[in-house]
């Protein structure tokens, strides 16, 4: 007798050290029931899938606490490897396939129908031939299977990526036994029309008793597909939901949640909107894994202006983009001027500031002192805290060392003193000297690019009140970048939402859960309204 | 119908291979060479050569890029062949029995050398090339200290009286039957003629079976046979069998080389096969399939070694002698530099590719001297050019290969690319 659920993963809560990322979720799927697993970046998607799959990052770090059922029976999957053999695929969001290979080649790789030969009776299994019409009349009936009529014998390289996809459901779907698909974000790279050929694929398997877990953010592919929705936030399960039961506004609002109070409170405000402080036209950025598709955008004088979004989504190409960090295409203008993009030293002569989310990499000098970086820059582009002697330029030591001194007053940088080495700071106070080495520079116009990731609570406060002093006081132009919406709430203006490299909507900071958990998931508040009255 | 963009496409896949054929072609013009000669001395040097070429296919496909430890197999060949000598086992007999000595010692080196690889992947060629560094000094503690020391060698001439360790030349006529000199080669030798005529009948037999039983393409069969037919036609006209009048056949030899080619391609159809290619593409989707990588990549460098170690004793076969320290330690870089020259990369390699550069590599080396003595008056001048011929060709396709990787990375490029496929 078959038991209710295929799946059911109860009560998991795993740790890494100290700290806790999921924390009691469970999560139960009928057979042949398309599944819904929604939540932000860090909510908890990612760790639970690799608990199911028994990845060995959750192995080598102490196991999980809680119960994984298959079929109503305790079971312990040890291995990816493991999880294959016990009937459960995974789809992955980056394409596990070879480009040499054809499509059948990859449908059955590792999995080849072999004949013995005279040499393979002797030596092993391992050098029996291929049968290559065998595994290629596989490979047609799971691409039937999946509504594509592609050839199998082509090679994968150079196909267009929707249609790896499909050979990926197709390698899944031919391997025996399989009863639950995972696809991880299938959708993401898809274009409508193939997005919504594999909504009906999904359904199509489904309805041959599969069952799917799909994890995405676009809710609206959600509402089309999934019959049930597990909801986490926060490592915690923050709902189960029927589909029939449910709305996008209200799955939006479940997906943001409420996070606490906001850490500073920002005194209430006209957001000044009177001078265009630097103007975004089609910007277009290569940055891997934050591709900005085309952004315009205008950034008032004076404003805090916050730019948020899932991870992923291109929020940090923006920054990085203007700044030419990445190659980039469109235009920028800067208080009037056109700043000319591909020369990182270009934008920061032209006033622009930025403080990377790479604080290690790219932001700070760990080996040298807390005085040298913050300095370094305006020594380097503007020629800045130099003594010319002769030939030789010298550092003009102690200009450096009053600017230091200052800066280490003015942002309150916990130090035994400038000499100390950047590296041996805590997060907070080397996010610090990163806002001082741009202020240095003489800025008008500053790029903050997650400035409390990695830091505690207390740093992330002084780090905010920083960047408003600075804003309420020198009246310096100011655009955050953050995965954190709460803090871009407490102090930005305006939020710019970004989803797909595209941006979706700007909103007050007063807007509501729901607005941002939509315009996170890629679907304008506003047209979700109009919509909603139409229904009425 | 091709476009010039192709033509250029082409060029660039191709311009070492490009670039040699001309060298070859102005060097052989000015080296003053009868035709005749150069072909002789080609013959000779493919014969001894081809093998090792080869035996850098596998770990090629298996994405290790070129294994430059197959040195290591050119040592344990030569315990091999020491210890063959030392107990006087000679002719084809003493042959096999040093193939089969070569085999447990150099599976055991290229097992160690798979395991040390697999602790710096991406670096292999490097690692595989200090390695090499690195065994000869094992190499020598070996044939200085241990043998003739330790374990005393009683054959004349293997140990200088008065001295410690293996003499500085090996010679290996000694022992029953002319000792194992010429042990392959000499089995069945033939003048050119006869043996174009034995080899074309024979792949044409086995191609009409095959086209008879199915196996083949009639149309791509029809035409193979054509060409063959064709081949043997040319040679009747003097002019072209002239070119051919001093070049004898070692029959079995090539018969060795092209079995081993039977085996680089039959493998590939094979479930290891299927493996070494998969690990080569993409080691992630490989592993996340469930094939066990390091695994296969030893398995890929264990059949290399050991090829190589055949295919040094089919060196030294031919030559008769062999220098003690010296003999194995430019093998990798010769047979590296020839597979690339013949339009290999360290991604991709093919039989075809590993003879056509074994042929154009050993063709610039006949001819390089001669030519720079007529050019310059000096042979030595194409001694060294030889020489850095060799280390420029490996480096010419590192650098080709990083230059490649990085256009097929532009945008615009993926782009074409992703238009021609839809």
């Amino acid at each position: 007798m078959s038991a209710e659920y295929v799946l059911e993963m109860k009560n998991i809560t795993k740790r890494y050290g100290e700290n806790t990322v999921l924390s009691d979720v469970s999560l139960s799927v009928r057979p042949g029931e398309i599944h819904a697993l929604l939540g932000e970046n860090g909510a908890g998607k990612s760790t639970l899938m690799n608990v199911l799959f028994g990845m060995p990052v959750i192995h080598t770090t102490g196991g999980f606490e809680g119960q994984v059922l298959l079929d109503g029976e305790t079971a312990n999957v040890t291995s990816p490897h493991d999880a294959m053999v016990k009937g459960i695929g995974m789809v992955h969001q980056e394409f596990m396939l070879l480009p040499g290979f054809t499509v059948t080649e990859n449908i059955k790789l590792n999995r080849e129908t072999t004949h013995p030969n005279i040499v393979s009776r002797i030596l092993g299994k391992n050098l029996e031939t291929l049968d290559m019409e065998a595994m290629a009349a596989d490979a047609r009936k799971a691409l039937d299977s999946v509504g594509m009529s592609i050839d199998e014998h082509t090679l994968v390289e150079g196909m267009p990526v929707g249609y790896m996809q499909f050979v990926e459901i197709a390698r899944e779907i031919d391997k025996t036994g399989v009863k639950l698909l995972v696809f991880d974000e299938p959708t993401a790279v898809l274009t409508e029309s193939e997005a919504t050929q594999l909504v009906s694929v999904m359904k199509q398997i489904a309805a041959n008793g599969i069952a799917i877990i799909f994890i995405t953010h676009r809710l609206d592919e959600v509402m089309a597909a999934a019959d049930s929705i597990t909801i986490l936030r926060d490592g915690k399960l923050a709902a189960t939901r029927e589909k029939a039961k449910t709305s996008v506004v209200e799955l939006a609002e479940l997906m943001i949640g409420r996070k606490g109070e906001s850490m500073v409170e920002a005194d209430p405000r006209t957001a000044p909107q009177d001078k265009v402080a630097m103007s975004i036209r089609d910007l277009y950025v290569d940055m891997p894994g934050e591709e900005v598709r085309g952004v315009t955008l205008d950034v008032y004088e004076g404003e805090i202006l916050g730019i948020g979004g899932l991870a992923g989504q291109g929020k940090l190409g923006i920054p990085n983009g203007v700044m030419s960090l990445y190659d980039t295409q469109g235009s920028v203008t800067l208080f009037g001027e056109p700043l000319k993009l591909g020369n990182a030293g270009d934008a920061l002569r032209a006033g622009i500031a930025m403080v990377s989310e790479d604080r290690k990499g790219v932001g700070l000098l760990l080996d040298q002192s807390i005085e040298d970086n913050i300095v370094f820059n305006a020594m380097q582009i503007k020629g800045e805290y130099l003594h010319k002697v002769g030939f030789f330029t010298l550092k003009d030591g102690g200009a450096v060392r009053r600017t230091a001194d200052k800066m280490i007053r003015d942002l309150d940088i916990r130090c035994f003193g400038p000499m100390q080495h950047a590296g041996t700071l805590s997060g907070g106070n080397q996010q610090k000297v990163c806002i001082a080495r741009a202020l240095v520079m003489g800025p008008r116009f500053l790029f903050v690019s997650e400035p409390t990731r990695g830091i505690d609570i207390g740093a992330k406060k002084l780090v905010l009140e920083t960047l408003l002093r600075l804003n309420r006081e020198q009246g310096m132009t100011i655009v955050i970048v953050s995965s954190e919406l709460q803090e871009l709430k407490s102090i930005s203006d305006r939020i710019a939402i970004i989803s797909e490299g595209k941006l979706v909507d700007i909103l007050s900071p007063n807007a509501s859960d729901a607005d941002f958990g939509l315009a996170m998931s890629g679907i304008k508040p506003g047209d979700q309204l109009e919509k909603g009255d139409d229904a009425q | 119908m091709r476009k010039p963009g192709d033509v250029r496409t082409w060029m660039r896949n191709n311009a070492v291979t490009v670039m040699f054929v001309l060298l070859c072609i102005i060097c052989i013009i000015y080296s003053g060479q009868s035709m005749s000669y150069v072909m002789y001395e080609m013959f000779g040097r493919l014969s001894r050569n081809a093998f090792i070429v080869l035996a850098l296919i596998i770990p090629i496909v298996a994405g290790m890029g070129i294994n430059f430890a197959i040195t290591i197999g050119a040592m344990a060949a030569q315990i091999a062949a020491l210890w063959v000598i030392e107990w006087g086992v000679g002719g084809f007999g003493g042959f096999l029995l040093a193939m089969l000595m070569t085999m447990p010692i150099a599976g055991l080196f290229g097992f160690l050398i798979g395991k040390l690889l697999n602790k710096m992947k991406g670096q292999e060629m490097i690692g595989g090339l200090i390695l090499g560094y690195f065994a000869n000094g094992l190499y020598q503690l070996l044939f200085l200290f241990i043998f003739g020391n330790l374990i005393p060698l009683n054959t004349p001439g293997l140990v200088i009286k008065g001295s410690t360790g293996v003499a500085n030349t090996i010679d290996l006529t000694y022992g029953s039957g002319g000792g194992i000199k010429y042990a392959l080669d000499g089995l069945w030798k033939l003048s050119f003629g006869p043996a174009l005529y034995i080899c074309c009948g024979v792949i044409a037999a086995l191609l009409l079976v095959l086209i008879l039983t199915k196996r083949m393409n009639a149309k791509k069969g029809g035409i193979a046979i054509g060409i063959l037919a064709a081949a043997c036609l040319l040679y009747q006209i003097p002019a072209v069998a002239s070119l051919f009048s001093m070049v004898t056949v070692p029959m079995v030899t090539f018969l060795v080389v092209g079995l081993l080619c039977l085996f680089n391609v039959g493998i590939m159809k094979t479930r290891i096969g299927q493996q070494f290619r998969a690990v080569g593409q993409n080691r992630t989707v490989a592993n996340a399939s469930g094939i066990h990588v390091d695994h296969v990549r030893v398995i890929a460098i264990m059949i290399s070694t050991v090829l190589a170690g055949w295919g040094q004793l089919i060196f030294v076969q031919n030559m008769g002698t062999f220098q003690t320290y010296g003999a194995h330690e430019q093998v990798g870089l010769y047979a590296g530099a020839a597979i690339l020259v013949g339009g290999a990369s360290i991604r991709r390699a093919t039989n075809g590719q590993a003879l056509l550069g074994c042929i154009l590599f050993h063709l610039l080396f006949i001819v390089t001297p001669p030519a720079a003595k007529n050019l310059f008056g000096d042979a030595a001048i194409g001694e060294y050019f030889r020489v850095f011929i060799s280390y420029g060709v490996i480096a010419l396709a590192l650098v080709m290969h990083a230059w490649s990787s990085i256009q097929k990375k532009r945008p615009e490029n993926a782009m074409a690319e992703a238009g021609k496929a839809s």
